[in-house]
């Protein structure tokens, strides 16, 4: 489902990390381990489109991601790329509903706010629909960035660090939701981490440090 | 959810820091409309009232006081004429038309003027109700007279010596209203107007008594209500004529030959006036000026509070592109912000400056004699308008160009 072809990409000053070929097949989960420092969040851009690599292709089904006009790359990126980062980066002028709106308005999709409760539901946000970002505790917020990295249904669900900030219980957990809600949704889950316990959840994992 | 919208919601975010800069904007828009309102008024006021007239003949003194006296009725008169001298003076073949002002009394602070029916032609002004006067001390007023002081057509009433209403009554002869002119939006609004002759009568305090009697008995018709100057003695006065030449060869040569040959002064209204503009102007444009230094502020103050909000809305922006807004969507996220602030305030300007026009003219009455109103629109409050959106524009240009520019990855990488 995603290739990854003849991919050289540089991070940091002078340091290169080339991958010549990769495969993560529907319903495979990919973990991207590596200190901090190794590339996996430039590694992590470059497959959610959002960094263009200095050279090679990374495919998502049949689509060349970087053969996109830049418009149509920020529609497929909203469209079938949901993002988690390691902070809860919400919009704090905002209320939980007008957060994941906006998601469902910038790719494009119709805004349905059935589609908005459902997601919440199954993350057990729903109460929180109108509350402002900064009413939330921070591991609310971060399950909302979960639920909004999902709303839109994406093919692959990429997230950086999400268990950083998190204590072993919450990391654990935090790693099976969205493990559990990839596979609800579909989606390939991968996960770029230098966190050692969360390591066993995995089928495929590429280690940046032994590169 | 819309750019608009989101843009509502960032600006509502930050309630205090929006208030600042839309009153700031608010105020400056204000200045300048008051400024607008009152000029153009003034200005369309000024040249109504002077149309027709060439030339303002009266007693000698500042030509600027016999203007604002004899055409808008603002000022005091600067003294008398001799009927006779003004009589003579009309036999000129320059002189298409000669129309007589005599002015001294007041009723209730509103002039009592002793003229002709040249005067209202003048004006093209028409009767509401009943008739123009004909006899002596009977007077036509103006719809702003009726309605102020509740006269109607039959009321009688003394009036006073003077231009203000503090002075004394006149309490020996009596003035009969015989008709209401239509709101014509000139000097006529607010005057009493009546034969030359009932002002001669009331003011004759050496033909007291003996008189009276005769002049209340029996109404005297007057010796020239329609048109032409009034038959009078030798020590009568008048205070002002108001000339219209028969050709422009009058401009030339009559002002030189009134000012140096005889006792009288003449002035020119269109020249006073706009003498009168080019004194007020330097005073309008600091204040002008004064309003745009307020609403460059203003833009300023908008460009430095996006410009700051932007360095913690860099994530946001960042967010909002992974999410799939392209940068030209940002670029008009930013935009609409400042545009949103400065229409606001545009808007706030437009009310407070009618409301502070509307507010002053309530204070100060003789606003009213020179037809100011703030419930009017006048010509080029849009071209203010659109300037406030065009600052809204300018101040969030910088900062939206920079969100256009935002770097997804490398913000995001920067946890």
């Amino acid at each position: 489902m995603i290739t990854i072809e003849n991919l050289n990409f540089g991070y940091s000053e002078k340091r290169i990390l080339s991958i010549s070929h990769m495969e993560i097949k529907e319903k495979q989960h990919l973990m991207i381990l590596g200190k901090s420092g190794s590339g996996k969040t430039t590694l992590l851009h470059i497959l959610g489109g959002l960094l263009k690599p200095a050279e090679g292709k990374v495919l998502i089904d049949d689509t060349d991601l970087y053969q996109l006009s830049g418009t149509a790359m920020d529609k497929y990126r909203g469209q079938n790329i949901g993002l988690v980062f390691q902070k809860a980066h919400l919009i704090s002028a905002l209320t939980v509903k007008d957060n994941l709106l906006l998601a469902q308005y910038f790719s494009g999709i119709p805004q349905d706010k059935g589609r908005i409760k459902e997601v919440l539901d199954t993350l057990n946000l729903g109460e929180k629909l109108n509350s402002k970002v900064r009413q939330l505790s921070q591991g609310e917020q971060q399950r909302v960035t979960i639920a909004r990295a999902l709303l839109n249904k994406p093919r692959v669900l990429l997230a950086d660090e999400p268990t950083a900030s998190l204590d072993d219980d919450n990391a654990n957990s935090v790693i099976q939701l969205l493990k559990e809600q990839a596979e609800n949704n579909n989606a390939s889950l991968i996960i770029a981490t230098h966190d050692q316990r969360v390591k066993a959840v995995f089928d495929l994992q590429l280690n940046l440090n032994e590169q | 959810m819309n750019l608009f919208l989101l843009s509502w919601k960032y600006i509502k975010d930050k309630p205090l820091n929006t208030f600042l800069n839309v009153l700031l904007m608010g105020l400056g828009i204000a200045i300048i409309l008051v400024l607008l309102i009152l000029n153009s008024q003034l200005e369309e006021n000024l040249s109504k009232n002077k149309r027709g007239i060439d030339l303002v003949v009266g007693a000698k003194g500042s030509p600027l006081q016999l203007i604002l006296a004899n055409v808008y009725h603002i000022d005091f008169p600067t003294g008398n004429i001799k009927l006779d001298e003004a009589k003579a003076l009309t036999r000129n073949r320059q002189v298409k038309s000669a129309i007589p002002l005599a002015l001294g009394d007041n009723y209730q602070g509103f002039r009592i003027v002793g003229t002709n029916h040249d005067y209202v032609n003048l004006y093209e002004a028409t009767l509401s109700e009943g008739a123009l006067w004909k006899y002596n001390l009977e007077c036509t007023i103006g719809p702003n007279v009726a309605m102020q002081l509740g006269l109607k057509v039959g009321d009688v009433f003394f009036g006073a010596h003077g231009l203000s209403d503090t002075d004394l009554d006149h309490d020996e002869a009596s003035y009969k209203v015989v008709g209401i002119l239509e709101p014509s939006n000139t000097a006529l609004d607010n005057l009493i107007l009546t034969n030359i002759e009932s002002i001669w009568q009331v003011h004759d305090h050496s033909a007291e008594e003996g008189e009276e009697t005769e002049h209340s008995s029996e109404p005297v018709l007057g010796s020239a209500y329609e048109t032409g100057l009034p038959e009078g003695g030798a020590d009568t006065e008048i205070t002002a004529m108001l000339i219209q030449f028969r050709s422009a060869m009058g401009a030339v040569t009559m002002p030189r030959m009134i000012n140096s040959n005889t006792n009288m002064q003449a002035a020119s209204p269109a020249f006073e006036t706009q003498r009168l503009f080019s004194l007020m102007g330097i005073g309008v444009n600091m204040i002008k000026s004064f309003a745009y230094i307020i609403i460059v502020i203003a833009g300023l103050s908008i460009f430095i509070s996006l410009y700051n909000a932007l360095k913690d809305r860099k994530y946001d922006l960042a967010i909002m592109r992974s999410l799939g807004a392209s940068k030209s969507k940002l670029f008009v996220h930013v935009i609409f912000e400042g545009i949103i602030i400065t229409t606001i305030g545009g808007v706030l300007g437009f009310v407070l400056g009618h409301g502070l026009v509307e507010f002053l003219t309530g204070l100060y009455e003789k606003s009213d004699a020179i037809g100011i109103s703030g419930m009017v629109l006048v010509k080029g409050e849009f071209y203010v308008l659109l300037i406030s959106v065009g600052v809204g524009v300018l101040a969030s240009i910088l900062p939206a160009f920079s969100a256009y520019r935002t770097d997804i990855s490398k913000v995001l990488a920067q946890e």
